[in-house]
């Protein structure tokens, strides 16, 4: 299955079984979604619960925001990220903050679903990474999905909580294959260990976990060592413990990222790493993020802004020398 | 209009601006703190449309005390939020600003100018979706119609055909600023007129709001889609207690003062509804009593425990099974 294809059945799956569930945005209706995530379901369930909104992301998640006090489980889409500044009034001023103003009485049982992420050459109005802001903002849930399996499991999870989520997709990895488990049900809260390993902890999240295991043979050929690679999988929570105990067993903590560096969501991580965990390190933890720079156009300056399989082996492999790895 | 109702909306009002009054003496003694919105002079409006939409949702502004106890939730447990006590309506969390009750249909209280209007749009869905015929109601000030917001919940509403009453209460001050020098005309209704039927009212007359709002409610009902109500009004004090009003002249409130909604009511209780002055007295003191209540109950109430901070951050495991 495919990973738009597993949100779609996440969909499909909540909507026929809850019918207050609907899905709002800009062409996820007759469209079918930008990203092809809603195909089939407005023949299925019609304009009233698949609605075509004008392309107006203040409205698609402040109408959405109303939807939940009205009694309706919306699922709003936002076709990029950048497109999603225009509605960070609702998110960060109404979304996160009706629940815990109004002591409780309000609850909003919703779901934005955020495409985000360096795809390919769409420049810097298009490629951005807002995990950092969406993160730091009490009263959101904040789940990425890197993996076909979890986007399954945590988008339905997602869908039938009470409490407001964003769920970051990026947008690279719709067309990635993979099997879902429909028989075991997944704690989307849980960091996921993607490769266990006894030597270095590497943490990531959404496409940089590809990258990062794309990287690991390099690494543990150049080095001699064994990487464990970890999958935050919720931005917000954190699931700390799966962390501590990846470090407890490795004493060294790489962190990648696509976003830009300065203020990017992994400082977060080292700094939790260097205030709990700074007697457990073997040495300074590694952060690989983007560069401090709006996406360039060109593929060759583009790729030069992310971390790539390459970069990142090249990163690890230098650190992991000056650092007896 | 009968008489109950007469006397009822006469009593709201000077129930609320018994409260208002009560409210600034206790942020000037300092037991009420952040920023206060008082609506005296608005009193007029906020009964007026609360009454009449007693059926349908609300979302209204962070000036909304009396909009709130006309809504139902009582004078105690709005005084105690602005108190910031545990006994408030949100539990102290709120505040001035933010004042929630599901139960009486009431969302806010809401502090970002135009902020609550994509959400009474998306309330406004949520109803026709469930087939529920009384609709919603947003209630916003002048100010917001210059916002991207108010103009997106316009085009959506009326695409979509939506029942939602938008309710202008024109003051023609934001804060300090006057209306025509950053908006090309006085009344904001000609803002609406492209997308949906507007109606202007005198939002110093309480029958004439209840009444305005009433047959916008009926029109709501009949499923044309939305409507705009504009009233004209005038705020008697700053735009909150930070503001001295310095910007509006002596003659220019006294003009405002002599359409007093409350006087203008009192009138018609006495020459169309035959009351005396007693009875009219009677519900004055009524009123205060009920306002002197919920202040000696709002100062004796409790704090919030510390326990507090972290709750309500997100609900208690709240995810349904799937069936």
């Amino acid at each position: 299955m495919l990973y738009r294809e597993a949100l779609n059945k996440a969909l499909d799956e909540t909507m026929a079984v809850d019918d207050t569930i609907v899905v709002l945005g800009e062409d996820v209706g007759r469209y079918g979604g930008s990203y092809r995530v809603t195909e089939g379901l407005y023949a299925k369930y019609g304009e009233k619960r698949l609605i075509d909104t004008p392309i107006a992301e203040l409205s698609i998640v402040g109408n959405a925001v109303g939807m939940a006090i009205g009694g309706l489980r919306p699922v709003a889409e936002i076709m990029t990220a950048n497109f999603a500044l225009l509605a960070f009034d609702q998110i960060i001023n109404h979304m996160s903050k009706y629940h815990y103003m109004s002591a409780g009485k309000i609850t909003l049982p919703m779901v934005v679903r955020f495409p985000q992420g360096v795809s390919k050459q769409l420049a810097a109005q298009h490629s951005e990474s807002y995990e950092q802001m969406l993160s730091a903002v009490p009263g959101l849930k904040v789940l990425a999905a890197s993996d076909v399996n979890y986007a399954y499991h945590a988008l339905k999870h997602a869908v039938m909580s009470d409490d407001p989520f964003v769920f970051i997709e990026h947008e690279l990895l719709y067309n990635k294959k993979g099997e879902v488990d429909l028989k075991t049900p997944l704690d989307p809260f849980k960091a996921r260990i993607v490769k266990e390993g006894s030597d270095v902890t590497i943490v990531s999240y959404l496409k940089m976990v590809d990258d990062v295991m794309a990287a690991v043979p390099k690494i543990e050929e150049a080095l001699g060592c064994s990487c464990e690679v970890v999958d935050l999988c919720s931005l917000n929570p954190v699931d700390y413990d799966t962390l501590k105990a990846s470090i407890e067993k490795t004493s060294r903590l790489v962190m990648v990222e696509e976003e830009h560096k300065t203020g990017g969501y992994g400082a977060q991580i080292v700094s939790w790493a260097a205030e709990k965990m700074f007697y457990t390190l073997d040495a300074a933890p590694l952060r690989i993020a983007g560069a401090d720079v709006p996406i360039p156009y060109n593929r060759t300056l583009e790729l030069l802004s992310i971390p790539t399989p390459d970069s990142i082996a090249e990163q690890i492999i230098d650190w992991g020398r000056r650092n007896d790895v | 209009m009968d008489k109950l109702l007469a006397e009822t909306l006469y009593y709201e009002m000077v129930r609320g601006r018994a409260f208002e009054y009560a409210a600034k003496e206790h942020y000037m003694q300092g037991d009420i703190s952040g920023f206060l919105h008082l609506d005296i002079g608005q009193e007029a409006l906020s009964v007026g449309a609360m009454k009449a939409f007693a059926k349908g949702d609300v979302f209204s502004t962070y000036r909304e005390h009396i909009m709130a106890l006309a809504r139902g939730i009582t004078p105690k447990a709005v005084m105690a939020e602005l108190f910031g006590k545990e006994a408030g309506v949100s539990e102290g969390k709120g505040g001035s600003m933010h004042l929630f009750d599901p139960s009486h249909f009431f969302y806010g209280g809401d502090a970002i100018v135009g902020g609550h209007l994509p959400n009474a749009v998306g309330c406004a869905y949520a109803r026709k979706f469930q087939g529920e015929e009384h609709g919603v109601m947003a209630v916003f000030g002048d100010g917001a119609t210059n916002g991207g917001a108010f103009f997106e919940s316009l085009n959506i509403a009326a695409a979509q055909k939506l029942p939602l009453l938008f309710l202008c209460e024109n003051n023609e001050y934001a804060i300090g600023t006057k209306i025509t020098r950053v908006a090309p005309f006085e009344k904001q209704a000609k803002k609406a007129e492209p997308y949906m039927p507007a109606i202007e009212v005198d939002g110093m007359d309480v029958v004439a709001v209840y009444e305005a709002v009433s047959e916008a409610q009926h029109y709501l009902e009949k499923g044309h889609g939305p409507i705009f109500v504009e009233a004209m009004t005038c705020r008697y004090e700053g735009h909150s207690m930070s503001d001295p009003n310095s910007y509006r002249s002596t003659q220019e409130m006294a003009l405002c003062k002599a359409r007093d909604p409350i006087e203008r009511m009192k009138k018609v209780l006495q020459e169309q509804y035959g009351m005396d002055a007693g009875a009219i007295e009677l519900l004055e003191t009524k009123a205060q009593n009920e306002i002197d209540e919920a202040v000696s109950f709002a100062a004796e109430a409790e704090e919030p425990a510390p326990e507090a901070l972290m709750a309500h951050v997100f609900t208690e495991g709240g995810t349904h099974a799937l069936s």
